[in-house]
């Protein structure tokens, strides 16, 4: 299921871009904002929730799962080169499968990880948070990726669609109707977080076994369409 | 040795037919397949590769479906005519990973950049190729894995006169391996040059199929128009008229020329300058008024 050449090419192809600013860019951002309101505001609970709910789950997650997920496939058949992958006796869900193990990679590397790196300087894992928030971050990367990898292959605008459900669903309409947070990868994975982190700490609108289902049913119906879409991929000429 | 098989084969794209009914069997030794820009050249080449579903008829490599058939890629290579190619890689990291991807190695990957002669700049990253260049490494990753069927799109395209020979010369050499070689090309002396055997395509139809040699004399044997302009139109008309290689004449007084329609072309062109010489008639301006390629294509679509 898993080819390591495609794996290679993929990973080549998402770091040595410009993607990579914004791959090492968001992360950064979310260490340097954390190092400095633990220096202005001290170790705090309440602070750190919102720093990692508001800044690392709900806009630098989505944010590099966008990055990573669209650009593990999208830019490829933009330019035709995914050409050379197809024109090969290697089985299409093969080529989602290992696209999408690099976009998670991507994504957990890149945003899991400060995510709990960013909890330890705010309040040193005060309550579970950090830990929590990452944990959260870490599922909410499996499901963008898969969201964002299957967008790349059903429509050019891969990077726009991604960015418009990414800010406008999960955090406009997120925090302004209610209903919409029940659909929202956000407030799945934000559900796991609830369980990890001391009592009160975190709050999620969707139980954690519901949470669960929608998380997997999301990933695994997502690669299995990419994998089809991929299959009947039609490459139009120049003509 | 394997043959494509394209029967009764129409791709349309919504309202427009790009390929109408086109039934052909492309079999070892190089085919050309002509025609102008726009005709369907791409879509069938696409479709015989396994990018493009036709809206009706099959397409089959020795009897095997070629689309949502991976395992076909085993017996064919395809050298597209995009550019893109993973242009952050170097010619042997590309060729070496296309050579993985059919389960082969190094060894491999290496043979085929030396078929191509692109060994000298095999660790320079693509980015920096010239269009020749990434023509040839295109074609090293297509041969990697020693396959039966080679696919190209408008491969001349951009390469200078040297790098066009060597290709030619490749290609050739594959066609006589008993390969089967198909490359598309807009431009008649290309396919001239290395195709025994010519498709045309024009306007999404199958105009023509078979040898160059009978397909280039029904082009050349059509009926051809010229302006001609002389110091004395009628007298000149009068005069190549009596001439069986002259089916019509005009006299266009607006524009103060002949239009003259020959049927046997080189005989025409001969009789014109000698018919003037005899009755003291210069000729002022001679202009074939049809030389188009599109107006060639037509011709045999109509023929």
């Amino acid at each position: 299921m898993y080819n390591a050449t495609v794996a290679r090419l993929t990973y080549r192809g998402l770091l040595g871009r410009r993607r990579a600013f914004i791959l090492f860019g968001l992360p950064a951002l979310l260490l340097g904002v954390s190092v400095v309101v633990r220096v202005l505001v001290g170790a705090d609970d309440g602070t750190a929730s919102s720093v990692l709910g508001g800044l690392a789950l709900a806009t630098m997650v989505p944010l590099i799962g966008v990055v990573a997920g669209t650009g593990a496939i999208g830019p490829e058949i933009d330019d035709g080169s995914v050409v050379y992958l197809l024109s090969k006796p290697v089985k299409r869900p093969t080529i989602i499968f290992t696209k999408l193990i690099v976009a998670i990679a991507v994504t957990v590397a890149f945003s899991a990880v400060p995510t709990l790196v960013a909890g330890f300087i705010l309040n040193g894992n005060s309550q579970q948070i950090a830990v929590a928030y990452a944990a959260a971050a870490a599922v909410a990367s499996v499901a963008y990726s898969a969201v964002f990898l299957l967008l790349g292959t059903v429509t050019r605008h891969a990077v726009v669609a991604g960015l418009v459900y990414a800010l406008v669903w999960e955090s406009l309409f997120g925090s302004l109707v209610p209903g919409a947070r029940t659909l929202s990868v956000q407030q799945w994975s934000l559900a796991l977080a609830q369980r990890i982190g001391a009592e009160g700490a975190v709050s999620s609108d969707v139980g954690l076994p519901l949470a669960l289902v929608l998380l997997a049913g999301v990933t695994v119906a997502a690669t299995w369409f990419a994998g089809r879409k991929l299959r009947s991929l039609t490459l139009a000429g120049e003509e | 040795m394997s043959s494509i098989r394209i029967d009764s084969v129409s791709r349309w794209f919504g309202n427009v037919v790009a390929v109408n009914d086109v039934s052909m069997t492309v079999g070892p030794g190089v085919t050309g397949l002509l025609g102008p820009n726009g005709a369907g050249k791409s879509t069938l080449i696409n479709m015989m590769g396994g990018f493009l579903a036709p809206s009706t008829g099959t397409v089959t490599l020795d009897g095997a479906a070629i689309w949502r058939n991976e395992q076909i890629y085993r017996h064919i290579g395809i050298v597209p005519e995009r550019e893109a190619m993973y242009d952050f890689l170097t010619g042997l990291e590309f060729v070496r990973a296309n050579a993985e991807l059919h389960g082969l190695g190094a060894a491999e990957a290496q043979k085929a950049l030396a078929t191509v002669e692109m060994e000298y700049a095999q660790d320079r990253a693509i980015s920096t190729y010239s269009k020749g260049m990434r023509q040839r490494v295109k074609m090293a990753s297509a041969l990697v894995h020693e396959p039966s069927v080679l696919l190209l799109d408008e491969p001349f395209n951009g390469m200078d006169p040297r790098q066009r020979m060597q290709l030619m010369d490749l290609l050739r050499r594959m066609g006589a391996e008993g390969r089967t070689v198909l490359f598309s090309s807009h431009i008649l002396e290309e396919v001239e040059q290395l195709a025994t055997h010519i498709e045309v395509v024009v306007a999404g139809r199958h105009a023509a199929s078979g040898d160059f040699r009978k397909i280039r004399r029904l082009m050349t044997d059509r009926p051809h128009r010229y302006l001609v302009r002389s110091s004395d139109d009628r007298a000149l008309a009068a005069a190549l008229i009596a001439d069986p290689s002259t089916a019509g004449i005009e006299v266009d007084v607006q524009e103060g020329a002949l239009r003259i329609q020959a049927v046997d072309f080189g005989r025409f062109t001969a009789l014109l300058p000698q018919v003037a010489r005899e009755h003291g008639i210069r000729l002022l301006t001679v202009s074939p008024s049809d030389e188009s390629l599109e107006s060639v294509f037509s011709y045999l679509v109509a023929a």
